[in-house]
């Protein structure tokens, strides 16, 4: 971005200023995330920076809220966690599954309708969460599956899948349908071509949406709210109620720990679109 | 063979029309049977049960089934003066019938909603209606008490006939339906609704404008680096947007708390008084903050996936026929984002008019929005109909940005990540 030696004075100015403010910007996005880490290693109470803290002295400096996290008794942190991981893991199952197959349909010519079914395959997505949550719940409440781990993986089903359907339509649309048709002339049948063809190309779209899916049941509070009973509580839930009622550092702790978790999916997704991008051979 | 019937046969003689409708068919069948699953489990899981709320909203078959004699009786009389005899026989059967079920204390208290004072009388004709004797009906119960021989509450009654009602959506406007059946307001001081409306709509529209401001001179930026930098800051943007929203929700909390990091930034750099600290959470200031920072990934990325396909050449075009930088930005540069920006714009006011996490933990009780109104309803009131309602009512709004998205950038053009 460096300016040409001919550039006038005030242009001079304005591109600094245009720097000034995008800097602003970066900065306005990225620096909340980060006062969460030195605070949770804070070793008195407070949700703020002590005077020792300010001075740099190590015995300002604890892992007690950590130690609290893992190991404390009252806390339902583990129970949580559990909880969170099976019910991510299972709706990120169903989304993939549902929203593949839902894509490779999505994706044919011949499809009728396709507007108006991708609108409806993608709503969850669009309808606010609140409304979601208050028709999920009027259906987990009558099908008897309110407050049971079943209920909530549907509820995540639900609102995971149009990200898998949006990722992988997006990865089929550059793909060369050519290479099924050799493989069907070849003798394969149309199992055996997905799973040997199809699949392995559009994997990086597969699992990219997957992402999207674990990552949206992971965080997912609103439907859980009127979903959870005591024994389905889940992370979020516990950070919900945490920053309404008592707001104790373990909850910085654990958002921590989130944060970390977040940048390893980030990394993951971005070498996921390059190899996709590559293999779809866009350069850039 | 062909040139008898003048059409293409296939090998095995059927016209080639026929034949290829055929295989069309069965292409279109095979399509929708891969979509079906999903589409089967989204309409009885998700679509259903949105018609069911709808059918919840307007549902006021409780009374219409308590009294059903009554209201077939009243279905001749015209409202203008007492009614027959026959229309008070019928009540009185119909009443001693939900006495006997001990049903009569959920009818009073819906027709004391629907008028003031049934309350009273209907617990004294309880009370009377034992040693009622056979026939002449009307005579007695207008003994009972001198509101029974008003016609305004029988009115009242006839006004509840109907299985459906549009009241829990008046409601939601802050009006409601009148004795004389007309539509009004209610009083001003009473308008709660109606100030939550308007107020979701005015912090969608600024966080909007906010992000837009925002999010417009990093895309570009972004745009227009060379990519080992523009991937670098990219981390900026997309780390927020996978972040959780609540981690995202606590920092603004610990930073725009009174002993928290902003106040004490400020307080150094002596913008404000030590022990003159202000509020900036719990109120409309705290949701503007953390909404924006919370939706502004969603605005960069889709200018930035538009501005990543102008060419640089345009803009040196513009220069060189004379432009100066402002003159060639505004009518080359400019024009040519304007869909990114819609589809930005768009994205960001259908997710913050439907926000709900973000405003209950930092709004306090004067930013939140028509969705904690809602959660308040299902959780607290348990007035769902009246939430279904409400939630309806937001829900037209988005399909309605929804269906102008889907025109101006079309639903297939999102872009994740």
């Amino acid at each position: 971005m460096a300016l040409p030696k001919y550039t006038e004075p005030h242009y001079r100015i304005w591109h600094y200023v245009y720097i000034f403010i995008c800097t602003c910007v970066f900065f306005f996005l990225i620096a909340p995330l980060f006062v969460i880490f030195p605070l949770s290693f804070n070793a008195e109470e407070f949700l703020s920076f002590s005077e020792g803290m300010k001075n740099l002295d190590p015995d300002a400096f604890s892992l007690r809220w950590y130690k609290d996290m893992i190991y404390g008794t009252k806390n339902p942190w583990g129970l949580a966690a559990k909880n969170s991981f099976i019910i991510a893991i299972f709706a990120t199952l169903g989304s993939v599954l549902l929203g593949t197959v839902a894509a490779l349909g999505l994706s044919s010519r011949h499809m009728p309708y396709k507007g108006l079914i991708m609108a409806t395959l993608i709503s969850p997505m669009i309808v606010p969460l609140i409304i979601s949550g208050v028709a999920i719940f009027f259906f987990m409440a009558k099908a008897g599956l309110a407050a049971t781990h079943t209920g909530i993986v549907l509820a995540h089903i639900i609102l995971g899948t149009p990200f898998v359907v949006i990722t992988v339509t997006a990865t089929l649309s550059g793909f060369d349908h050519s290479v099924t048709r050799a493989a069907s002339s070849l003798g394969s049948d149309p199992v055996n071509t997905f799973m040997k063809i199809t699949l392995p190309l559009i994997l990086p779209g597969v699992i990219s949406g997957g992402l999207f899916a674990f990552v949206t049941s992971f965080d997912e509070v609103v439907v859980v709210l009127f979903l959870a009973g005591l024994e389905n509580t889940t992370i979020p839930i516990q950070m919900w109620t945490g920053l309404r009622e008592q707001l104790s550092p373990t909850i910085l702790a654990v958002a921590t720990c989130l944060i970390i978790l977040s940048t390893l999916i980030l990394v993951t997704a971005e070498l996921l679109r390059r190899r996709s991008e590559r293999l779809r051979g866009i350069n850039r | 063979m062909s040139s008898e019937t003048g059409k293409i046969l296939t090998t095995d003689g059927i016209p080639l029309e026929v034949s290829l409708k055929k295989a069309e068919r069965k292409n279109k069948i095979k399509a929708f049977l891969l979509v079906a699953p999903l589409l089967l489990f989204l309409l009885i899981t998700y679509i259903f049960p949105i018609g069911d709320m709808l059918m919840r909203s307007v549902d006021d078959k409780m009374v219409t089934e308590m009294l059903p004699k009554t209201f077939k009786s009243m279905e001749k009389w015209d409202g203008n003066e007492i009614p027959p005899e026959e229309v008070f026989e019928a009540f009185y059967i119909d009443f001693q019938k939900l006495v006997e079920e001990k049903r009569d204390g959920k009818l009073s208290t819906q027709l004391n909603y629907t008028k003031n004072g049934f309350k009273s009388i209907l617990k004294k004709l309880r009370r009377k209606a034992k040693n009622f004797e056979e026939g002449n009906y009307k005579e007695q119960i207008m003994s009972v008490h001198k509101r029974w021989a008003d016609v305004e509450y029988w009115r009242a009654i006839k006004r509840r006939a109907p299985a459906f009602t549009s009241a829990k959506y008046l409601k939601g406007m802050d009006m409601y339906k009148n004795e004389e059946g007309e539509i009004v307001s209610v009083e001003e001081d009473r308008r709660i609704h109606r100030v939550l409306w308007l107020r979701t709509l005015e912090i969608a529209f600024f966080v909007t404008l906010l992000c837009f401001l925002m999010a417009y001179p990093i895309a570009h930026l972004l745009a227009t680096l060379p990519m080992k930098y523009s991937n670098l800051l990219m981390i900026c943007v997309l780390l927020p947007f996978w972040t959780s929203l609540l981690v995202r929700t606590a920092s603004w909390m610990i930073l725009l708390q009174q002993q928290g990091v902003v106040n004490d930034f400020f307080v150094m750099i002596g913008l404000v008084a030590d022990d003159n600290r202000p509020e900036m959470m719990y109120n409309k200031t705290g949701t503007y903050v953390a909404m924006t920072q919370i939706l502004l990934p969603f605005m960069v990325l889709p200018l930035y996936s538009v501005m990543k396909t102008i060419s640089p050449s345009l803009m040196r075009a513009g220069k060189s026929l004379g432009g100066t930088p402002f003159i060639t930005f505004w009518k080359v540069y400019f024009p040519l984002t304007i869909p990114g920006i819609g589809a930005g714009c768009l994205l960001v006011f259908i997710l913050a008019i439907g926000y709900y996490i973000t405003p209950a933990l930092v709004g306090g009780a004067s930013g939140t929005l028509i969705s904690n109104q809602i959660a308040f309803h299902m959780k607290s009131t348990l007035d769902w109909s009246f939430a279904s309602a409400m939630g309806l009512m937001l829900l037209a709004g988005v399909l309605a940005i929804y269906w102008v998205y889907n025109k101006l950038v079309g639903i297939d053009n999102i872009k994740l990540g």
